[in-house]
């Protein structure tokens, strides 16, 4: 989202130019959560409108476009939403709708072209090459697109066609809201040159402050050094990942799947807390119940990861690819207690941290090198024995000792 | 300084000290090789604080001295000099080399700042240098590169009397080699764990000579080294501290089915089939009485199957390893006939060199697999 934000022009770029050989087409909806909310609630169109969690703690999930205005922006607290547009309408967020509109549109990209890679519930990518004759040039399936998900679903949605992925998500976003480009692919270069560098699919905000301290601002800036200086400077495949995005290639393939697998919990704090004992127990919890969804719904991941985020908002993310995927609730904290240790924090204070398993593949198909001197039965047998108790006696039945609560520890 | 050596001579013995160089040395001055020349010949030294490696050649000294020069760049001249007589004379801040007609400048560093190389400690013993780079091989291929584990990246090496027994594990396996050398006292009993790495490089390197001395120190102060010596050649590495795991009692004192196949057969079958094995999926092993099946893949993916002839004396069994494990264990065992000894599909098998009886006492070379798991 931060994303979209950082390289939006003041006024959206249109058009479409020379389309040939621009394939591939990124469709992303309009202020999805707030354009669906607002699908019941016609009497709110026109209006700033925030939605958000309730509580004092909650985020913005997303805002109109009348609400952006005003400043407020996805992932920013409630609290901060509410004194910049004191009179914008608060909704509370639906799942379910967001859910069913998403499949809807999900639908009917596929009955353009079956090579569909959605990207989360309300952006896509879609390859249509194989579509042209059928349906007309790269562009004008891109209008057709606009129009059936505005006819079909009542929301507005914005299109890049470009000739990679990459360049067809920058050109969407520009696009936006309600628009579409084309990015010739002669025009490539002239497109992605004068864009900042945190525009480029990769670079988060630790890439873009160690590229901007290298003196280099904007994707022409990065186009111009040397490819082993990249390499050197980031890392032989961030470097070489960045020299070639600079000059538009991007080899990825569009490929049909369901957005990747991971199952994650966080928790945002009551009050900010900075005792790393308490963190640490926050991560345990966590981790039991992520592992604990993980076995329940046949999963195992291989890689863990956490998310930190201080009390003036900055977040972070941290991740660790294991040898062999997991299920352990144990093993899932180990990993995230040593990334949460390597990020070295001095009693900073902490709003939120999360724990979450990606690379999710089906339990029933992994192998398990064995050790040579772990027991047979271990954390993931013990694990499996505490889900049969909770399925039986309920939550909490059976849970880490740090977990329990200490007040009602009997005495000693 | 100002000596003349044989070309060969020179270029072996830099080549052979320049192996121990950093390739990002710490600080400058241990990127250089040292040239000593005294009355008796010509000493070169290479050192990174891990490991040192000294030679010492002949060669007609005019005029003692020393110089530190870039080892990388010594190495690579002297490996492409014509086939003259070698001549190198320092000359102000430069070292000069002349061979033939070809002259080179070298810059030279600042040889008061190069550290001393460490003493080498007392020789224990001394073996054949083909027995010990085959045996430790055979080892090191078990040996744990993840640096997160510092203890299981090492080679135990255990000397009692006239027996030496290398062990390494990353504990997924464990190979275990027992030798017989020539201690210098009777009765000798020392413990000590050598980075694999640099064991099997230093071995290795050692080839060329007949007989190699090797040194023990397992200094109290937790400065422990280990040093090889033989035919004017000595290095040293220093070794890695730590529990290495009670790895005798993982070794299965009996087991319930025995199988003997063809090592190079298997090879190559275990090979072909694990083509279709992706990353971290095991290749699946049926042994029935007369038939060896390997089973690779999934029924989602590519598949592949191979049978090979195979003896076998106890329970039919399916075990399945990851391929790459089983091969490293099968290139290690150096023997025609391999052989398989099993207590449980979920316990470790004992692979050793066939042919050997019960009755011949334990193979010299265990190596030891931990299975995978198959789940559903």
């Amino acid at each position: 989202m931060s994303r979209s934000q950082l390289n939006r022009p003041s006024s959206p770029q249109r058009g479409w130019g020379d389309d040939t050989g621009c394939s591939v087409l990124h469709v992303d909806m309009d202020a999805f959560y707030a354009s669906v909310s607002l699908l019941d609630r016609p009497e709110l169109h026109g209006r700033p409108v925030v939605v958000g969690g309730g509580g004092t703690r909650g985020v913005v999930l997303s805002a109109t476009y009348e609400a952006r205005a005003l400043g407020v922006h996805s992932a920013m607290p409630m609290t901060r939403a509410r004194r910049l547009a004191p009179q914008a309408v608060v909704v509370e967020p639906d799942h379910r709708a967001y859910a069913r509109v998403s499949a809807g549109v999900m639908e009917l990209f596929r009955s353009i072209t079956p090579l569909v890679e959605p990207l989360s519930l309300d952006e896509a990518f879609l390859d249509v090459s194989g579509a042209v004759r059928r349906l007309g040039s790269p562009a004008r399936i891109g209008e057709l697109v606009r129009a059936r998900v505005h006819d079909e679903q009542g929301i507005t949605c914005s299109v890049g066609v470009a000739s990679t992925k990459f360049v067809a998500k920058l050109a969407s976003t520009r696009a936006k809201p309600d628009g579409l480009l084309v990015v010739p692919a002669a025009e490539v270069v002239a497109f992605l040159h004068p864009l900042p560098v945190g525009a480029l699919w990769g670079v988060g905000e630790r890439t873009e402050e160690q590229l901007t301290r290298l003196g280099l601002r904007t994707v022409g800036d990065l186009a111009a050094v040397p490819r082993a200086t990249l390499e050197r400077a980031l890392g032989p495949a961030a470097g070489r990942h960045l020299a070639d995005l600079a000059w538009g290639r991007d080899s990825r393939a569009v490929v049909p799947h369901e957005p990747d697998k991971s199952i994650g919990a966080e928790e945002t704090f009551a009050t900010d807390v900075d005792d790393p004992d308490v963190i640490r127990r926050e991560l345990l919890r966590l981790a039991e119940k992520v592992a604990a969804r993980l076995r329940h719904q046949g999963w195992r991941g291989r890689t863990v990861s956490i998310k930190v985020r201080f009390a003036d908002f900055t977040t972070i993310t941290r991740a660790r690819t294991l040898r062999d995927p997991t299920d352990v609730g144990q093993e899932v904290y180990a990993t995230a207690r040593a990334l949460y240790e390597a990020l070295g924090l001095q009693r900073a204070r902490l709003r939120l941290v999360g724990v979450r398993v990606e690379g999710l593949v089906d339990a029933a198909g992994v192998a398990e090198q064995l050790l040579l001197d772990a027991p047979e039965r271990g954390w993931r047998e013990a694990e499996q024995a505490a889900d049969r108790a909770v399925e039986r006696f309920g939550r909490g039945a059976v849970r880490p000792a740090t977990l329990v609560d200490r007040d009602v520890r009997p005495g000693g | 300084m100002r000596f003349r050596v044989e070309r060969d001579v020179l270029a072996e013995a830099v080549a052979w000290t320049a192996r121990s160089l950093p390739s990002r040395p710490p600080v400058p001055v241990l990127a250089g090789l040292l040239v000593e020349a005294d009355k008796t010949g010509l000493t070169l030294s290479g050192f990174d604080y891990e490991v040192s490696a000294q030679v010492r050649v002949d060669a007609q000294v005019e005029e003692p001295g020393r110089a530190l020069v870039s080892g990388r760049l010594l190495a690579d001249i002297s490996r492409s000099l014509p086939p003259q007589p070698v001549s190198v004379t320092t000359e102000g801040p430069k070292v000069l080399l002349v061979c033939g007609s070809a002259r080179f400048a070298l810059l030279t560093l600042p040889v008061d700042e190069y550290p001393t190389l460490p003493e080498l400690p007392h020789v224990t013993g001394t073996l054949p240098s083909g027995l010990l780079a085959t045996a430790v091989a055979q080892v090191a291929v078990a040996a744990g590169r993840d640096d997160t584990l510092p203890v299981l990246t090492g080679i135990r090496v255990e000397i009692e009397g006239d027996t030496v027994t290398l062990a390494a594990t990353d504990r997924y396996r464990l190979a275990v080699r027992e030798l017989t050398w020539h201690p210098e006292q009777p009765g000798l009993s020392a413990v000590s764990l050598v980075p694999a790495r640099t064991l099997a490089d230093t071995a290795k390197a050692l080839t060329g000579i007949e007989t190699v001395s090797i040194a023990l120190s397992t200094g109290t102060a937790g400065e422990g080294l280990m040093g090889f010596e033989g035919q004017g050649r000595r290095t040293t590495t220093r070794l890695l501290e730590g529990e290495f795991p009670k790895y005798r009692a993982l070794l299965p004192s009996e087991s319930s089915a025995v199988a003997t196949v063809d090592t190079a057969v298997l090879v190559e079958a275990v090979k072909r089939v694990s083509l279709v094995a992706e990353r971290n999926t095991p290749v699946r092993l049926t042994f029935a009485a007369e038939e060896l099946q390997l089973d690779a893949g999934t029924g989602e993916e590519a598949q592949a199957s191979e049978s090979l002839p195979c003896t076998l004396d106890g329970e039919p069994l399916t075990i399945a390893f990851n391929p790459h494990f089983l091969l490293d264990g099968l290139s290690a065992i150096d023997a025609e006939v391999t052989r398989f000894s099993f207590t449980a599909a979920t316990k470790p098998a004992v692979i050793t060199a066939g042919g050997t009886g019960e009755a011949a006492g334990p193979a010299p070379y265990r190596y030891l697999l931990m299975p995978v798991r198959l789940s559903g």
